[in-house]
């Protein structure tokens, strides 16, 4: 039971708007009736998987060791030529462009896969997790520890897995209303102009500051390795790459700060889709005590969605788009999650699991309509 | 000279490419991946601080030794008699780059200055490829990863101002090589047995087969250079008896020594605590028993326990350590750690995995047998 007050009536003013870009049978599909899996059959599912992760492990070669540094030459191509196209002010949209894509690539395809360690097999401090850290504010250290296990590890557990609305929005039913989440579409609004800021922030848990679940000293080392990231960052970005193309300093520092901006809003979006279209499940913390790999597979099964396009697109989203497969089997290499797709896709139809996948477009728009509706209190309560 | 004194005096022997290279501002403009990853994509002999080297030639000394020749990129500080150095080489076929440690073989180098390692090519065994034999193997032109030199089994007088101190030099099998370069560094810088100052050279091999640089150390014992040159083979093995024989006062003689446990076992022996002994030790990779047992050490903490067959997480936590971790399922990466010796048995895969100065996740990784980890 909640108390919140009712605002139903907001909701039919919403609906209308995103409803044409919904896909009502996929909505439609009821999660818990896909949770019927005993624990035999939960064995049994996680044993498939297991097969097919021995299988790629076994597998990993020249080919992939190939494929990341041949990313690491086209990423850095695109970031020296950025800088460079600068100097020629009627290029600047191209500049800028190059520049993004450089970012994108950077944070998504290399950063965030080589942080998990899907590289660490190949012995190269430089493709190493340990080593690594990535072009945004977020000190690399800490996001691994966030990300690779908080997220990784509690995926979609409520109250253990602060990636469901980064303690900001409130993204599932179970979250419990409060006024504030009226404000869930802007807050959403300002997280994409502004996400690694937001990712930089998401360790220091403002949220739990202010309900007091954490005291303000334990985040002095956090706060003191975010502060160098961000001078850092900021003395390349604002600073000295524009002061050397001379007068143009405002023009470069516009152009970089664009290109933090669009990596931003396609970061912000590639990720919202990977655990927020409808249909996404969460867990509870009872759900999940003692579970079986079985059990923690399926949790990573039900608790991402898959995005479709084309290859490229797959590599401007550092294989996110392939989620699912990254959440059960984060420290594959990227590369290799299309491959398997078809066959996880396959296992998952046998034992009667919704494999959550769909078009950029739908997946954005069933997101952006939980924002809304997630705004307002539950109908019920 | 220009009489207009510069206000920060430059770091002297450094070109002003290398001070370019090495610059803040430089290394602001690359952060937050540093220099050294965009200059690779251009020349991998180009470097602002890794050190990297090109190999030059590869000589056969015996057939199961060779000397690889290499020129190191203008980072490589150079290196004093005696020391090792960190080769990583990517194995070929498997997009692998495997880090052991070699001595510099050759005199002391100074910064930029061509290198040898001489090394004794192992077999492959359980499953996973040899680097001292790819290393044997390289042909030249392939670019090896390198550290700046370690190690403190050095001579500590300067080879140009010797004093009247007699020095031993005992060896076995590829233990010769720190000691060749101690060797080679006298004789190049002047040494010439003037000084008063005897070095004696004890080496001990397999057979006269096995015995490197053969011809070199003939030709030093021929030289009027006060150089004396003992080579034992097959049988011949170390004796207190001898020793006494050839350096009556050895306990009193700067003694460096290298070589299999075998031989430094028994030479620790014969000097009984004197500190005018140096050793370094050359271990072989240990293999695998099978079986749990053994023991496991955590050399950091200096904690040590009987293998439980627990993931050495587990184990480590049972001797009261707190090894940073995460996930305890071996997909977060946070309690990455070195393990210096050992098999270890990954308990997902059942993989096991024997190489030395390996980085395992110590949460699903359980000791077979003796291991060692750096917590």
């Amino acid at each position: 039971m909640t108390t919140a007050p009712q605002l139903d009536h907001l909701d039919p003013l919403l609906d209308p708007l995103l409803d044409p870009l919904l896909d009502p049978v996929r909505d439609a599909i009821d999660v818990e009736a896909t949770r019927k899996l005993t624990a035999e059959q939960l064995d049994a599912f996680g044993a498939e998987l297991d097969a097919i992760r021995r299988r790629i492990l076994d597998d990993l070669g020249e080919e992939d060791a190939d494929y990341i540094r041949r990313v690491v030459r086209i990423q850095r191509g695109f970031e020296v030529a950025g800088r460079a196209l600068f100097y020629l002010p009627p290029a600047w949209p191209l500049a800028v462009g190059a520049l993004a894509v450089s970012k994108i690539i950077e944070n998504m395809e290399i950063g965030h896969n080589v942080m998990h360690g899907q590289y660490d097999w190949m012995g190269d401090p430089g493709l190493n997790s340990r080593m690594y850290d990535w072009d945004n504010v977020c000190p690399g250290e800490q996001w691994k520890y966030s990300h690779n296990y908080i997220h990784h590890t509690f995926t979609n557990v409520l109250g253990k897995d602060r990636d469901i609305g980064y303690g900001i929005l409130r993204m599932d039913e179970d979250q419990k209303w409060h006024p504030y989440y009226l404000g869930n579409p802007l807050y959403a609004l300002l997280l994409m102009v502004f996400f690694e800021w937001g990712v930089a922030m998401h360790d220091l848990e403002v949220e739990n500051l202010v309900a007091g679940k954490r005291r303000l000293e334990e985040n002095k080392a956090l706060h003191a390795g975010i502060m160098r990231k961000v001078r850092r960052q900021a003395l390349k970005d604002y600073v000295l790459f524009p002061a050397l193309t001379g007068p143009l300093f405002p023009l470069t520092l516009a152009g970089n700060a664009t290109a933090n901006l669009i990596r931003n809003v396609w970061a912000f979006n590639i990720i919202f889709c990977g655990h927020f279209p409808a249909g996404v499940a969460t867990f509870t913390e009872e759900e999940c005590e003692d579970e079986s790999r079985g059990h923690w597979y399926y949790r990573q099964l039900l608790g991402s969605a898959n995005i479709t396009g084309s290859p490229l697109f797959h590599l401007m989203t550092g294989n996110l788009s392939h989620q699912i497969e990254h959440h059960l089997f984060p420290d594959l290499p990227a590369r290799r999650y299309p491959q398997v797709a078809e066959e996880v896709r396959e296992i998952c139809q046998r034992y009667g699991l919704t494999y959550n996948t769909g078009p950029l477009g739908r997946q954005l728009a069933s997101v952006a309509r939980k924002i809304c509706r997630m705004a307002l209190p539950p109908r019920n309560g | 000279m220009s009489t207009t004194a510069p206000s920060p005096a430059p770091t002297p022997g450094l070109s002003w490419g290398t001070r370019v290279l090495r610059s803040r501002v430089l290394a602001a403009l690359a952060s937050p991946h540093g220099v050294d990853r965009y200059l690779e994509l251009v020349n991998p002999m180009w470097a602002a601080e890794e050190v990297r080297a090109r190999v030059v030639e590869v000589r056969r000394e015996t057939p199961s030794v060779a000397t690889v020749v290499l020129q190191p990129t203008s980072t490589w500080r150079g290196h004093r008699a005696g020391q090792y150095v960190q080769v990583g080489i990517d194995l070929p076929g498997s997009a692998k780059r495997l880090t052991r440690c070699f001595t510099v073989s050759s005199a002391a180098s100074v910064p930029g200055e061509q290198i040898t390692l001489t090394v004794r090519a192992h077999e492959d065994a359980d499953g996973r490829q040899s680097v001292s034999k790819a290393l044997g193997e390289v042909r030249p032109g392939t670019v090896l990863h390198l550290s700046q030199a370690q190690g403190a089994f050095t001579l500590d007088e300067s080879p140009a101002t010797p004093t009247n101190n007699h020095l031993l030099l005992l060896t076995g099998g590829s233990g010769i090589t720190p000691a060749m370069s101690i060797l080679r560094t006298l004789l190049r810088d002047g040494y010439d047995g003037r000084a008063g100052r005897k070095v004696t050279f004890l080496h001990y091999a397999r057979s006269p087969e096995d015995q490197i640089y053969a011809d070199e150390l003939a030709a030093i014992a021929a030289a009027d250079n006060d150089v004396t040159v003992h080579l034992r083979h097959g049988e011949q093995v170390f004796s207190e008896l001898e020793l006494r024989r050839l350096v009556p006062a050895y306990r009193d003689t700067d003694t460096w020594v290298c070589g299999p446990s075998g031989l430094t076992d028994l030479v620790t022996t014969a000097y009984a605590g004197s500190s005018r002994l140096r050793t370094e030790l050359f271990k072989a990779p240990r293999a695998g028993a099978g079986s749990a047992g053994g023991d496991v050490a955590f050399t950091r903490s200096g904690a040590e326990g009987t293998n439980t067959g627990a993931t050495l997480l587990e184990q480590a936590e049972a001797l009261g350590l707190r090894p940073e971790s995460g996930c305890r399922m071996g997909i977060c990466f946070s309690c990455t750690s070195r393990k210096t010796e050992g098999t270890v048995r990954n308990v997902l895969t059942g993989a096991t995995s024997s190489a030395p100065d390996e980085d395992i996740q110590i949460c699903v990784s359980a000791p077979v047998g003796d291991c060692a980890v750096e917590l």
